[in-house]
């Protein structure tokens, strides 16, 4: 049963051709069968009467749009009807004269809808409100301009974040996103490594090194100098990592940043692990915790990151297993330089934590004697020599303090060493063990790990000392590093990302640009064969500070 | 407050008017207020002693024609005896082009706004040469007025008394894909004019003689539509004004001295105006720059509702008015965008693929660019009765707009 439905718009005139598009627009939708556009004189209307598409009750004039629809059922028909106003503004605008230089974002964007980025490199007080117009209009942003405040450039990460949109900077310099360079940027050819990177030279040092190594890059995401600072906490690097873990193109990681903020290394390294693929990280300045820890490379230098990450392309990785152990690590140490070593490979990835041989300032233990959050405890310090012997030879300090922190029902790992050789305790796990089996009668989900310091000469027979290690559920290493390894897979912490992810589709499409600020930045894009407008920026009001504050308080 | 809907309610209300022609009328019988010894002019209020050459003239020649005075030095006495009364058209509903003197015995258009119940009038189009709009009130000029009053009014009064009125929208959407742009460009506009009234005035005029002069003057004057156009514009326009909040300028009007423009969201008759700039543009064979007067007239309505310079993209025969090129043309519109509101559902240019022209001008991006509107205007000479001698491109003064945010901040405490 074929229904016909019309609508009539009083005093509207549209050019026949244009009628005869959206004619054309309405037959090609779902359960149409036949249309009529026409503007209503009686020969149009004679026209839609020979085609059976003039209902009898019609009342419409000459200068009335007359719309009829026949379809297959009432809501194809209406569906149709609906769809008219969208029909009548499907246009290009991309073909519009390009030389016209738009002065706002807003006609800039008209002039290039496609555009999926918006460059801004005007002076700093006035970044922050055009970053803001930006993502607005929902472009990611890469934000050259410097001196914008700290809190605009979280309020913009935010706002950002919540929408999965980028904003690179402020104070970015480069990124390269799909093969063309933002700023400053070196030609390299496309490939399977990503950067994310907080350092524009940074950035730039390591993906011209991996370039000339003979890889290429797929994208380069900046952050901007301020984003590992506390207070940024890293918004768009995590957005970086998270969208760089899920690109298919991607294969291997690298992060590049001038020294973090400790936590926000912390959670960045929790963050890398959980991309599952092999991520390279130079934290110029900061000291690597480890070579390597799972899937994560530490790197020593820009040219030894670019390195490492091209190498990682030809390793077929074993991903290490990750279990979340959701209490404390409490590490006992013997020895001091173990312990010194362990929170130092731990630092990145555990924190808070704690010592009484901190490396920083705000890892000292208030009281050596009552261990917090996670804590690495030397127990050979001074502190706890007066009257007693050290606890290579007596194991008893160590066994009250492992049933201390047993006591503790935040504690998920107790960590300690055994160092074997001349004049340590003859069988120190003959009475590490019991202890270590009351504990767990009681408490099931405490994990032991123990670092077997010795060699098959020692006096102790360190092959059964092992043994009994394990056979009462101790996950033994030999060296530091092993189980430093071992422990920061372990207490991987990352957070499921509660916010909009950015939308990688939308990223891998050709780049396009709206750029708005240093004119070589457009001629660049240009030059590159991206898509791009240069928006004719001045300050708004001509600089008139009082117009201006008014309209910003005008913008809605 | 939200500045954004109330925005969109008034370029809502600009859109959908829908004026239509309705009918012709004597001044002082429908426009509201209209007395015996009051004259309407353009632009924003003013007084005698600022009006600037052409307006005086065509006061003086608008009393002659009332039979008030029967020479200049006479009506200047009146004038300056206080005897007679000033208001800006725009406070009555009405608009003119360049002078846009009005008179009580003058037959006017009237437009309706179907959609919102409005009122609008302009006076008739006089055509080329001397005319009272340019400021001139010889002899032959009066007696021009004197038959548009009586035959031509009289002939489209019957004429449109026996329709069911003119579709202004459809009508200027269709001339802006002839060419027209709708303000200094009639051309195409004036043609369907005529299409629509010549059977009307067919079928109710009895004199043929007196027929064909009607015919052949509506069809050698290529502006007479613009008069029907502008009050179609004003009918637009005001529908708009008095949105509570709205940033949308309603009106921008020359009275050859003053540039004024209104605000939707500030007070009826709240102008902001400073001195009228000198227009830039092409002049006629004898005449140059310094012949020009300050700019003149209501005809910037029509850029006030979309339309004019801001279609220019549209008329690629006027294109020397904005440096030459079909590009010059098609980059004037697409600035005008950058300090409109809205594009028009129902205007739309094909050469910008039908996109629709840019409408209502908001004061929030004017101030912030720092792009003040395009007006396409015909030049009128500085002294009175010479008439026009080019036509070209005005700005208003950006200071207008400046002070009426000032303005809009203080009314809504910013």
């Amino acid at each position: 049963m074929t229904v016909i439905k019309w609508n009539v718009r009083a005093g509207t005139y549209y050019d026949s051709v244009v009628l005869m598009q959206l004619q054309r627009g309405l037959l090609e939708l779902n359960g149409v069968l036949d249309a009529g556009v026409v503007m209503a004189t009686p020969a149009n209307k004679d026209l839609l009467a020979t085609n059976n598409l003039l209902p009898e009750n019609v009342s419409a004039n000459p200068d009335d749009l007359l719309i009829v629809v026949k379809a297959n059922d009432d809501a194809s028909a209406e569906d149709a009807i609906s769809k008219v106003d969208e029909l009548l503004a499907k246009r290009k605008s991309s073909s519009v004269s390009q030389d016209f230089r738009p002065r706002s974002l807003s006609a800039a964007v008209k002039q290039l809808p496609e555009a999926n980025w918006v460059l801004i490199s005007v002076p700093g007080r006035y970044a922050a409100a055009v970053a803001r117009e930006a993502l607005e209009l929902n472009k990611h942003v890469f934000l050259y301009s410097d001196n914008v405040s700290l809190e605009d450039e979280i309020a913009l990460k935010k706002t950002a974040r919540e929408k999965g949109l980028l904003v690179m900077g402020p104070d970015c310099g480069t990124a390269i996103i799909n093969g063309i360079g933002l700023g400053f940027a070196n030609r390299v050819r496309r490939g399977a490594i990503g950067v994310v990177g907080a350092s524009g030279t940074g950035t730039q040092a390591v993906t011209a090194h991996i370039h000339n190594l003979g890889a290429g890059i797929s994208h380069a995401i900046g952050t901007g100098g301020r984003d590992l600072k506390s207070d940024v906490g890293a918004i768009t690097a995590n957005q970086a990592l998270e969208a760089l873990a899920k690109d298919d193109e991607t294969k291997v990681i690298a992060l590049i940043s001038k020294p973090p903020s400790p936590d926000v290394a912390t959670q960045l390294i929790s963050a890398a692990q959980s991309t599952g693929k092999p991520v390279v990280i130079y934290f110029i300045g900061y000291p690597p915790p480890a070579r390597k820890i799972g899937n994560l490379h530490f790197a020593i230098s820009l040219s030894e990151a670019a390195e490492l990450a091209v190498k990682q392309l030809s390793v077929n990785s074993n991903q290490l297993s990750i279990n979340n152990n959701k209490g404390y690590l409490r590490g006992l140490f013997s020895g001091g330089t173990l312990a010194y070593e362990t929170l130092l490979g731990l630092q990145a990835s555990l924190s808070p934590i704690y010592s009484n041989g901190p490396i920083t300032a705000n890892q000292n233990l208030k009281d050596p004697l009552k261990s917090e959050a996670h804590s690495i405890i030397d127990l050979g310090d001074e502190f706890f020599m007066v009257g007693r012997l050290h606890p290579m030879i007596d194991n008893d300090l160590r066994i009250r303090r492992m049933k201390q922190e047993a006591a503790d029902s935040e504690v998920g790992m107790i960590l300690f060493d055994v160092v074997l050789g001349e004049g340590s305790h003859l069988d120190p796990t003959g009475e590490l063990v019991p202890a270590i089996q009351e504990i767990q009668a009681s408490r099931k989900d405490i994990e032991f790990v123990a670092m077997v310091i010795g060699t098959d000469d020692d006096p102790q027979n360190i092959q059964s000392q092992i043994e009994k290690l394990q056979e009462a559920n101790v996950t033994v290493f030999r060296t530091a590093a092993e189980a430093v390894e071992y422990i920061s897979l372990k207490f991987n912490t990352n957070k499921k990302n509660e916010f909009t992810p950015v939308d990688l589709e939308q990223l891998k499409q050709p780049l396009a640009g709206i750029n708005v600020g240093l004119e070589s930045f457009y001629e660049s894009l240009i030059s590159q064969g991206a898509q791009a407008v240069h928006v004719e920026w001045k300050p708004p009001a001509g600089g008139n500070e009082k117009l201006a504050s008014l309209l910003a308080k005008m913008k809605k | 407050m939200d500045i954004n809907n109330a925005n969109q309610i008034a370029v809502d209300r600009i859109m959908n008017a829908r004026p239509i022609l309705k009918s012709i009328a004597t001044a002082r019988d429908l426009i509201p207020g209209m007395k015996d010894n009051l004259f309407l002019h353009a632009g924003p209020p003013i007084e005698w002693a600022r009006m600037s050459g052409p307006l005086r003239g065509a006061i003086i020649g608008a009393m002659m024609f009332e039979g008030m005075a029967a020479s200049e030095a006479e009506a200047t006495k009146i004038v300056e005896r206080g005897e007679v009364e000033f208001d800006s058209c725009h406070h009555h509903g009405a608009v003119g082009p360049m002078a846009g003197v009005t008179s009580a015995s003058m037959k006017v258009y009237v437009v309706e706004n179907a959609e919102h119940g409005n009122k609008s009038f302009s006076n008739l189009n006089e055509g080329y040469g001397k005319v009272l709009r340019y400021g001139a009130y010889s002899d032959d000029v009066l007696k021009k007025l004197h038959w548009m009053n009586d035959v031509l009014g009289t002939a489209l009064a019957d004429a449109l008394a026996s329709s069911s009125g003119i579709d202004m929208r459809a009508l200027m959407s269709e001339a802006l894909h002839m060419g027209d742009e709708g303000h200094n460009r009639n051309k195409a506009g004036s043609l369907l004019y005529l299409k629509l009234l010549a059977p009307l005035i067919a079928k109710t005029m009895k004199d043929n003689s007196a027929m064909s002069e009607v015919l052949q003057f509506l069809g050698d004057n290529a502006l007479s539509v613009l008069n029907p156009v502008m009050a179609a514009c004003k009918a637009m326009t005001d529908a708009a004004h008095g949105v509570e909040g709205s940033t949308i300028v309603t009106t921008m009007a020359r009275n050859g001295t003053d540039f004024g423009i209104r605000v939707s969201g500030l007070g009826e008759k709240q102008w902001f105006t400073a001195p009228a700039e000198i227009p830039v543009g092409l002049f006629f064979s004898g005449f140059s720059q310094d012949d020009a007067n300050p700019d003149i007239g209501d005809s910037a309505i029509t850029e006030t509702a979309g339309i004019g310079g801001f279609a220019m993209a549209t008329a690629p025969a006027i294109v020397t008015f904005v440096g030459g090129t079909p590009k010059d043309a098609m980059n004037a519109t697409l600035e005008m965008y950058e300090i409109t509101f809205a594009e028009s559902k129902f205007f739309t240019m094909p050469s910008l693929e039908f996109r629709g022209t840019p409408t209502g001008i908001d004061l929030r991006k004017v101030v912030e660019l720092g792009i003040t509107p395009r007006i396409n205007t015909g030049i009128a000479h500085k002294n009175a009765g010479v008439g026009q001698v080019g036509a070209g491109l005005v700005r208003p003064p950006l200071k207008i707009f400046e002070d009426a945010l000032l303005a809009y901040a203080e009314k809504y405490n910013l």
